[in-house]
């Protein structure tokens, strides 16, 4: 199907815009981290320097601007944030294959209401997530007197972990639902008659099968853990996350220091995109044209 | 339950109930059930919850629809003001997202080259991966009062004095439309992916303008990925916090704001709870309402 000439350009123009419009913003503010101004900003353009990155600036009424490598708050976050993704990469992997295992042997009535319970997290708001598991938490904890149950239930970390591996699960289960869709069950059987275990069959048949989707799953769970904002924030009590500092940041006032973080997790991204590509195409070839 | 044993082993089968019962019942029916229960008591320290005073009582909820009763005005004007503001802007925000992104899905999905359309794709993603809170953050800078925007128009002499954007709102409306846009376009893409080109060529073959085309054969297609997307875009919209945060004026309120409010620093929990709720009941029911208008299952919206 070809459209004629002015609606392809039309079509071209639109594309244009469209994609401006959601890279401009992150140009720009790529742009600004390298700007010395206190204000991220291109005009007036100050000078060009790496200080956001390095040790940040001083401002004219002497309060400190911190710059990326002297940013103390800003490094703890970061740690907190890959413990809390550690935590729910191990705890969401297994529940989301195991859900999606249990999904195809259940009859037919079971498995709507099954599948129905286990994608509600995604449809719920992040804050009510978070909220919920603070409240029910907390409770535990009064309930539990002064034990280890009551520092557990009071863990900010702990606490954000449950509440992110409520919804991340479901993201994970989705990946390991459509992977199974394309299971070819009599491997299992063939398997089972010559002899093998059941344990057997799971740990040499299915979860070698499973494993592209036991990787992408875990990737997905990490980063969707690393960014998330509305649930941590507030289960996460009186610690700092990644996020939540991020967020304190902005509400203080806009610093550049936030535009040169921004601009060194757009590179990952960009890496991360790049290598994606590449394993893609190496991976297509060796499959034949 | 015997056969399930029989069929995974008992230690496989062990994993599995377990795995799934953490899940379902502690991680997602107790917490809510709890939240809900919450929601009908009265804001008490904790060493009192359980006494004489914990009974169930309206005065969260009525708090939400009256306001104080120290307060002359009839309704609480405020709250639900503030609440309608969110719903009708998530739904504004929704259908723009939707006009908007229609084109390029049909644009990546039926009309491009495959080569071009992976790069496209890839090229979608990248934003994706970028924090919420940095992606609105980008926006601010663009429309701050010293901002680009600001200084560009200064520039060109359209405006004399800089333009509040925060302020009017704008900077929010547009950072929230940025904020979800890709969860717009992946499901309308990966419904027309499927549509199959002969339908588009027979229809043009037989006479039919472009728009009657996509009235008849494209929309009703994709009509699982528009259902999907728009409750995609609807709840995060609505549930937004992180947008709000970097960019809402200082007198603007978004409904999650004002849940934050009542939690963190007014330290009232349970009015918290109350008025999440009427979120969630909000957001139940716009998935139900998008379910009947277009058709489709549970499991065709969320994918």
């Amino acid at each position: 199907m070809r459209p004629n000439l002015a609606i392809q350009a039309f079509l071209g123009l639109y594309i244009f815009i469209f994609f401006l419009y959601l890279f401009g913003p992150l140009v720009i503010m790529s742009v600004t981290a390298f700007n010395s101004a206190e204000f991220p900003a291109i005009t007036p353009w100050e000078c060009f320097s790496f200080r956001w990155f390095n040790e940040g600036k001083i401002a004219y009424d002497g309060q400190r601007l911190a710059g990326l490598v002297t940013d103390r708050p800003l490094h703890e976050g970061i740690v907190t944030s890959l413990i809390i993704a550690a935590g729910v990469v191990t705890l969401s992997v297994p529940i989301g294959m195991a859900a999606a295992i249990v999904l195809t042997q259940v009859n037919s009535r079971l498995r709507t209401l099954f599948y129905s319970m286990s994608i509600m997290p995604v449809l719920f708001p992040g804050v009510i997530i978070g909220i919920s598991t603070v409240v029910l938490w907390d409770r535990i904890a009064t309930l539990g007197g002064d034990g280890f149950i009551s520092e557990l239930g009071r863990n900010g970390i702990f606490l954000t972990i449950l509440g992110q591996t409520c919804f991340i699960s479901t993201y994970c289960f989705l990946i390991f639902v459509a992977r199974l869709q394309r299971f070819d069950t009599t491997q299992e059987e063939a398997a089972l008659d010559l002899g093998a275990s059941q344990s057997q069959v799971f740990m040499k048949i299915l979860v070698p099968y499973l494993m592209p989707a036991i990787g992408s799953s875990a990737v997905i769970a990490f980063l969707a853990s690393f960014e998330n904002y509305n649930t941590t924030v507030f289960s996460i009590l009186s610690e700092q996350t990644l996020t939540t500092v991020i967020a304190s940041k902005v509400r203080l006032g806009i610093s550049p220091a936030i535009s040169a973080l921004a601009l060194v997790i757009i590179c990952l991204t960009l890496i991360g995109a790049f290598f994606y590509e590449i394993s893609r195409r190496s991976n297509q070839r060796k499959k034949g044209p | 339950m015997n056969s399930f044993y029989k069929k995974n082993g008992p230690v496989i089968a062990t994993f599995f109930l377990v795995a799934i019962i953490f899940w379902l019942v502690f991680l997602i029916v107790i917490p809510q059930l709890y939240m809900l229960d919450l929601s009908f008591r009265p804001n008490l320290p904790p060493l009192l919850r359980g006494g004489p005073d914990d009974v169930y009582t309206l005065t969260h909820y009525k708090h939400f629809l009256y306001g104080s009763e120290t307060s002359k005005d009839a309704y609480n004007y405020v709250d639900i003001g503030v609440f309608f503001d969110t719903i009708i802007t998530a739904v504004l925000v929704t259908i723009i997202n939707l006009c908007f992104c229609y084109p390029i899905a049909f644009y990546i999905a039926k009309l491009a080259t495959p080569n071009t359309a992976r790069l496209l794709v890839l090229a979608l993603v990248i934003p994706f991966w970028i924090n919420e809170l940095l992606r609105s953050f980008a926006i601010r800078i663009l429309f701050a009062g010293e901002g680009v925007i600001n200084n560009i128009l200064l520039e060109l002499g359209l405006i004399s004095t800089a333009v509040n954007f925060i302020a009017l709102d704008i900077a929010l409306y547009t950072g929230l439309t940025y904020a979800y846009i890709l969860l717009m376009i992946f499901p309308l893409y990966n419904a027309l992916e499927t549509l199959d080109t002969n339908q588009l060529e027979a229809a043009k073959d037989l006479g039919s303008s472009t728009v009657r085309t996509h009235w008849r054969i494209v929309i009703p297609h994709a009509k699982a990925g528009i259902a999907s997307g728009c409750t995609m875009v609807f709840m995060l919209t609505a549930g937004a916090l992180a947008t709000p945060v970097v960019l809402s004026s200082p007198n603007t309120y978004w409904f999650t704001q004002l849940i934050y409010q009542w939690f963190n620093m007014n330290d009232n929990w349970s009015r918290g709870s109350a008025y999440s709720i009427i979120l969630l009941v909000v957001s139940v029911t716009f998935v139900l309402l998008m379910m009947r208008l277009f058709k489709v299952t549970i499991g065709e919206v969320v994918r």
